[in-house]
């Protein structure tokens, strides 16, 4: 019965609060995530919905509430790292860099036990995470001249690299286009499909991942609002917690909201 | 040719433009790759402050400008990373204190002290036997260092935020790299000097980004650009009276200008 409610909740949160520099920048955060589920996060910049993301991987202190994530809490978070594939947002990493595509997706592979060990330069896993996004034509192009898109797909392959069943997504949608954008948001469902991943996608721009997200979570520091996209979009709290009115974009598919 | 070698003094000089040859590039890799640029200037100007304390008080001065090098790249790093002053703002202060207290003390000095023009500008005809075992036994410490974690630094430098998240000991590996760059600075001061020594920390490093897009022929590029500029300097200070280290680092300059103008231009053709 243990071992059924491990498969399910991947991720489970009761009234977690963080605080950075004295400043507490998320607070009273109750949510779950179940395999296969994808829930988009939401909430204007500075919301700490990064914090969130870096709080999953144990990279940050707990200060109040539980937070277990594939079974583990407080101090064993961190041991769970390698099950997870964790994208970062664009400006951590440096978009001119001498690497080529496989290079990228290698430094996924990287923990504390390959201290010593030589990544082989054709490595399976390297060329099965770059198939998995398409970009397996790309192995030895030189990362820097790809587009934005493209990058954007190595850098997803990268955290594919370990085969995790949790995936954290930063921002994976910013500065790019809006077809870009699109076939990232439809490669993401795919994946899910594929392999049942569970994976927790963070934007400022409700407008793109709304319609592929199973749940929404909307924060502005503290929680507003955790549910189903339609029930979200129509909640009063979500204009509460971007401080601004939101009308319909359209009715089709019900979730299609802009904001003013 | 047969005639420099003849010269123990130049024999000497040639290995040491050997060992600071490969030392520098090295280092120069990560320097650029990490934007350290500003840090390797800092830590150099700072090691004067602990190369006039050895003078000063009878220690070694390699010794205590080593200490004071390496201590000043670890505290910028330390104190730049809890966030609370810019990591430019603190090597801007260490760069001046450093070279105050140097000058402030070598001024203490009684009459002309001729060896300050060598501590700031380099001369690489002066390096003992000493010298070279010192440059040998840091080339091997840093390059051992260098070579077990290549992947993990090369990760570090692309995205930290990742590597943390990896279970990577960034900042154990990280403060390591800032070490091995004093440690650098303190022993290519022989060569080119307080002055200079950034060049040789920046200039290969950069030239050799400009003609790569993959990091292991940037390495053998900034190998192969940093001996060039040590052993032409060489060469160029024996037949022209030109002081080695400023001989050094012109050549490098040149390189990096060409290598920028060629890009341009080929740029330009496609």
């Amino acid at each position: 019965m243990r071992r059924e409610i491990a498969v399910q909740e991947v991720i489970k949160t009761d009234q977690l609060t963080v605080n950075l520099g004295g400043k507490t920048v998320l607070e009273d955060i109750t949510f779950s995530a179940a395999t296969g589920e994808l829930t988009g996060v939401i909430g204007p910049n500075g919301a700490g919905k990064t914090t969130l993301l870096r709080a999953l991987l144990g990279l940050v202190p707990v200060q109040k509430g539980t937070l277990t994530v594939l079974d583990k809490r407080g101090n064993h978070l961190k041991e769970v790292r390698p099950m997870i594939g964790y994208m970062p947002q664009r400006q951590s990493f440096e978009r001119r860099f001498p690497l080529s595509a496989a290079d990228v997706v290698a430094t996924g592979l990287l923990s504390p036990r390959t201290t010593f060990r030589r990544i082989p330069e054709k490595n399976k896993q390297v060329s099965q995470a770059l198939g998995a996004v398409g970009m397996e034509s790309y192995y030895n192009s030189p990362f820097q001249g790809l587009s934005g898109g493209e990058q954007q797909r190595v850098l997803l392959a990268r955290a594919l690299a370990k085969r995790p069943g949790l995936l954290l997504l930063d921002e994976p949608n910013s500065g790019l286009d809006f077809p870009a954008q699109q076939s990232f948001i439809e490669l993401l469902r795919e994946l899910k499909e594929k392999d049942n991943l569970t994976i927790i996608l963070v934007s400022h721009d409700l407008v793109s991942i709304a319609p592929a997200a199973d749940k929404l979570l909307c924060i502005n520091r503290t929680m507003h609002i955790h549910g189903h996209p339609a029930e979200v979009l129509r909640s009063p709290h979500l204009d509460e917690a971007y401080r601004c009115q939101f009308d319909f974009l359209t009715t089709g598919g019900g979730v299609g909201r802009c904001w003013h | 040719m047969s005639e420099i070698l003849s010269y123990s003094f130049m024999q000497r000089a040639l290995l040491a433009a050997l060992l600071v040859g490969v030392l520098c590039p090295t280092i120069s890799f990560f320097v650029v790759l990490k934007r350290l640029s500003f840090l390797g200037a800092g830590i150099s100007h700072t090691a004067l402050g602990g190369i006039a304390i050895g003078l000063a008080s009878g220690l070694d001065p390699v010794l205590t400008g080593s200490v004071f090098a390496v201590g000043t790249a670890m505290s910028t790093g330390h104190i730049s990373r809890l966030g609370k002053i810019s990591e430019d703002t603190v090597i801007g202060i260490f760069y001046a204190s450093g070279m105050a207290l140097g000058i402030a003390l070598i001024s203490t000095f009684k009459g002309y002290y001729p060896e300050l023009f060598s501590l700031l500008f380099g001369n690489i005809l002066a390096v003992s036997i000493r010298d070279l075992q010192l440059m040998a036994a840091a080339l091997a410490v840093i390059m051992f260092f260098v070579m077990a974690f290549f992947k993990e630094l090369l990760a570090i430098c692309f995205d930290e935020e990742m590597a943390v998240a990896g279970g990577l000991p960034v900042g154990p590996l990280y403060m390591g790299l800032l070490a091995a760059t004093g440690l650098t600075v303190m022993v290519s001061i022989q060569l080119v000097g307080v002055v200079l020594v950034a060049a040789l920390l920046v200039i290969p490093g950069a030239a050799a980004y400009r003609l790569s897009s993959n990091y292991r022929s940037m390495f053998a590029y900034s190998l192969a650009i940093g001996l060039a500029g040590s052993f032409g300097g060489l060469f160029v200070s024996y037949y022209f009276p030109v002081p080695p280290g400023a001989a050094i680092v012109l050549i490098l300059a040149a390189i990096f200008a060409l290598v920028v103008a060629v890009k341009y231009y080929l740029e330009k053709l496609n």
